[in-house]
């Protein structure tokens, strides 16, 4: 029973190992084709179409309630010290350090990741994937690097789309539904939001998400066992291991850009 | 689906995309920043800042002049050096006096610059000489409280 087990901890780890390693040449391997996905770049459109514009609708209804919450609740807790001026603050700080990146990398990782595991799964199950190495055509050049640059390309533009969606949902709610003066919401945003700490620094995060995400979802796609019950394994793992990823790098990049700061 | 509606929805995504950056660029956040490049930088020393942080704005007669690029314990002194970074448009005597205000009674901690009467202006790392203390609460309160104290006190 205990050897059992033990022998299990030890497969499973040397399995983990494995897994990380293989996952290290796959990425390698996609960085190495990307000239495929510029050189015929209607792949990579289409693919924008499929992970980008697609995520549109969950995108901006999310960071459009995300900024109505924020609104509200900021309000109900910064009027306790009479300070609502510094709702404009606290809704654009959030949503542009925070809230955009991380929920945009959240649901990216949902709708388009999922999707793409699942897309790649079955192309493996079918074998598609097969079929185009038969024909000498490399499945990472030709499916992989394309899905690649157009999740790199698109998360960033959803991410900055959620942020100012979500900053407006603040101000419909902060300004035209509870009666914040506008130009005090306006200019002290604007005076504590700075262009290079706090906007940059959240477009750097959304990019760093959008190559975690995208690269856990194709390689998931491209490792799961080609079966139904392993594709939809591979599919549920994309969504979990993209989101812990997610957040741990939200904590470890946060800690790097901020720490300088206070 | 047909490729140019697909090109159309892609194009109309990155535009959208690329609209919300700028938006967050130009009306969330504040590009006009003091630049290294049109500024020039004065150190003032204290005995005590506060809660001064380094972003802080440099304000002379309410409006925003600079901002405090820099603090640092200086060790020879015991005393914090705060070093300005001034926009190049603004010239000051040489005789300016900086205080540490607060906005507010809880606002943020801002410098406050008062112009004196000299005839020659604050070069890049000047120093200015005259400067005026943050005034910690937990002091006043303090000095109060003695004070009240001593009032009680049989003569």
């Amino acid at each position: 029973m205990l050897r059992q087990a033990i022998e299990n901890l030890g497969h499973r780890t040397i399995q983990g190992v494995w897994r990380i390693g293989f996952a290290a040449r796959f990425f390698l391997a996609t960085l190495l084709h990307s000239g495929t996905a510029f050189r015929r770049f209607g792949l990579t459109v289409r693919e924008i179409y499929f992970t980008g514009v697609l995520s549109l609708i969950i995108i901006v209804v999310s960071g459009l309630f995300v900024g109505m919450v924020l609104g509200l609740q900021g309000y109900e807790t910064l009027q306790r010290y009479g300070s609502e001026s510094a709702l404009g603050t606290l809704v654009a700080l959030s949503l542009v350090r925070e809230l955009g990146p991380v929920l945009a990398g959240l649901l990216f990782a949902s709708r388009a990741g999922s999707a793409i595991t699942a897309e790649i799964g079955l192309m493996k199950a079918t074998e598609q994937l097969s079929a185009m190495e038969m024909m000498a055509v490399d499945p990472i050049a030709r499916v992989v690097a394309p899905r690649f640059w157009a999740g790199v390309i698109s998360m960033p533009l959803l991410a900055a789309l959620f942020s100012a969606l979500g900053i407006f949902g603040g101000y419909l709610v902060g300004v035209q539904l509870i009666g914040v003066d506008e130009g005090t919401f306006w200019s002290q945003m604007q005076s504590s939001v700075d262009f290079d700490q706090d906007i940059l620094n959240g477009v750097i995060k959304s990019v760093v998400f959008a190559v975690a995400v995208t690269t856990i979802a194709l390689f998931e796609g491209y490792d799961a066992p080609p079966t139904a019950e392993g594709v939809s394994g591979a599919t549920t793992r994309t969504v979990v291991t993209s989101s812990l990823v997610v957040l741990a790098l939200d904590f470890v990049l946060t800690a790097f850009m901020f720490r300088g700061l206070n | 689906m047909n490729k140019t509606i697909l090109d159309l929805w892609v194009g109309l995504f990155v535009v959208a995309g690329i609209v919300a950056l700028l938006f967050l660029a130009l009306k969330v956040g504040s590009m006009s920043t003091v630049n290294a490049t049109d500024s020039y930088e004065v150190v003032a020393r204290f005995e005590n800042i506060g809660g001064l942080k380094p972003r802080a704005p440099v304000k002379s007669a309410g409006v925003v002049v600079g901002r405090v690029a820099d603090i640092r314990f200086d060790n020879k002194d015991y005393q914090a050096a705060v070093t300005l970074r001034l926009d190049k448009r603004y010239a000051f005597p040489k005789d300016t006096s900086a205080a540490i205000m607060t906005s507010g009674l809880l606002g943020e901690q801002y410098v406050a610059l008062e112009p004196g009467g000299d005839g020659t202006m604050l070069k890049d790392h000047d120093r200015i000489t005259i400067t005026q203390d943050a005034v910690v609460l937990e002091n006043l309160i303090g000095q109060f409280l003695y004070g009240k104290a001593q009032e009680g006190a049989p003569k």
